[in-house]
């Protein structure tokens, strides 16, 4: 069975597929009226965990975890990620939730709002607060986008437990190799065009960064105009624009099990944040952002007014790749076959904050 | 002195699923001290009333005594005895 989860402005939707994604059947709203930013599929362990980070209105941020595929939810009396007393900072929400490297199953990163990233070692259940990366001096001149100041994006290394890579809106990429003890600004070659200096050593508006287990040292990157990709470990960053209808956008995904395959989904411009033509469009590449083909086979022709979010598009690991995504008037688009054919598996949900999904 | 805490629906089931308890405290008493005490006894409602710098959730209204507590002094509010405090979330949300 395949596994979509949903996470909304109102909250969590799974959606289940057992006839190799021909149908699904949704189940929720889980946790209705809190906004769900992050959600994760753990398949790491015999039994597959979700993890929500979910933020109420009234009643502020939390994770929670299902160990019966969205059955029961369980969440610690105490927070689990907080900011410790002596930071004075609080929680804003929880914006990526990432499983660790397989060697470490009980290892979970979080990466919140206002940026931090927070470490687990006991499943997911509870975190705390990487110091380092907090204490970073760079951090006092970190900005918040128009989506707020936030770690979006976490990429545990898939072997070396030490190395980890964060990007945020704004600040740009960061990584360590040490594990966590110390971070280093990683973003040589990626623009910053609303910057008096368009090269600066940090401060970059990353939209999201992806990487693919089998070529740890690749990673691509969807910028706040501009689409990047680095063959250093994040070194060093080249465009991979050129193809693309436009450099705007918020997505970025790798194929589970073709590292040259990437998708993303293009918007007119900062200040126009429609798709082209208001056409519905996945692009893919198949040669590592080379080239880029428009994938539209089952898509809405026109009129497609709406946007997807950073966390909003994704793989699962089934073979072929499932791609996934939400827009943000609730409709959620899949395709069985890597992105040659989609058909619509949910509409008139919420608008759509992140997808997840995996065989379980 | 005597604290009665009144629960709304939504939030009882952080505090065994009661919609009210009492406290004794010691005099004088504030608001924050009460939510001190709930953090030790029910720490799931506890966070759900305040963030991790006990300061309170904006979206969730105490009323002491009939007033709410941002127009008196807010968690440092001073109780007399007896005084019944009841949380209620605030109309927020679209």
């Amino acid at each position: 069975m395949v596994l979509l989860a949903i996470g909304t402005r109102k909250g969590l939707w799974l959606a289940r597929s057992a006839d190799g994604r021909a149908s699904w059947t949704l189940s929720g709203p889980h946790h209705p009226m809190t906004a769900v930013y992050s959600v994760a599929i753990d398949t790491r362990r015999g039994s597959p965990r979700l993890l929500a980070g979910l933020h109420s209105e009234h009643f502020g941020p939390s994770v929670m975890t299902s160990d019966d595929l969205g059955g029961s939810w369980q969440e610690p009396d105490h927070a689990p990620v907080a900011f410790p007393e002596d930071t004075g900072t609080s929680l804003g929400q929880v914006w990526q939730i990432a499983p660790g490297p397989r060697s470490q199953p009980e290892v979970v990163y979080a990466g919140v709002e206002p940026s931090a990233l927070f470490r687990s070692a006991d499943g997911g259940r509870t975190y705390e607060l990487v110091r380092a990366l907090w204490d970073h001096p760079h951090r006092a001149d970190w900005t918040p986008g128009f989506g707020g100041q936030a770690i979006h994006s976490v990429l545990p290394h898939p072997e070396n437990p030490d190395e980890v890579t964060v990007a945020m809106s704004t600040g740009g990429v960061y990584k360590t190799t040490d594990g966590g003890r110390s971070w280093a600004a990683s973003n040589s070659g990626i623009s910053a065009y609303f910057m008096p200096d368009p090269d600066p050593e940090f401060g970059q508006c990353v939209h999201k960064i992806a990487q693919h287990p089998d070529r740890p040292e690749r990673f691509f990157a969807q910028n706040h105009h501009g689409v990047y990709r680095s063959d250093d470990g994040a070194r060093t960053w080249q465009s991979i624009a050129e193809g693309l209808p436009s450099d705007f956008g918020f997505p970025m995904v790798v194929h589970p099990h073709r590292p040259e395959v990437i998708y993303t989904f293009p918007l007119t411009a900062d200040a126009l944040r429609f798709p082209p033509d208001g056409k519905c469009r996945v692009y893919r590449s198949e040669d590592g952002g080379g080239s880029w083909t428009a994938l539209t086979a089952g898509l809405p022709e026109d009129g497609f007014w709406t946007a997807v979010l950073r966390d909003a598009m994704c793989v699962d690991d089934a073979d072929p790749a499932g791609v996934y995504f939400g827009s943000r008037t609730g409709e959620v688009y899949g395709s069985a076959d890597e992105g040659d054919s989609w058909s619509l598996i949910a509409q008139h949900l919420p608008d759509v904050l992140c997808v997840r999904a995996a065989s379980v | 002195m005597h604290v009665t805490v009144l629960l709304p629906g939504v939030l009882r089931s952080a505090a065994d699923g009661t919609p009210k308890f009492e406290l004794e405290m010691t005099a004088p008493a504030t608001l924050g001290d009460v939510l001190d005490v709930i953090a030790g006894r029910y720490p799931l409602l506890e966070r759900r009333l305040r963030d991790e710098q006990r300061r309170l959730r904006r979206y969730v209204n105490f009323f002491v005594d009939g007033e709410e507590c941002r127009r008196l002094a807010g968690a440092d509010t001073v109780l007399a005895e007896g005084a019944e405090i009841q949380i209620i979330p605030s109309v927020a949300g679209g």
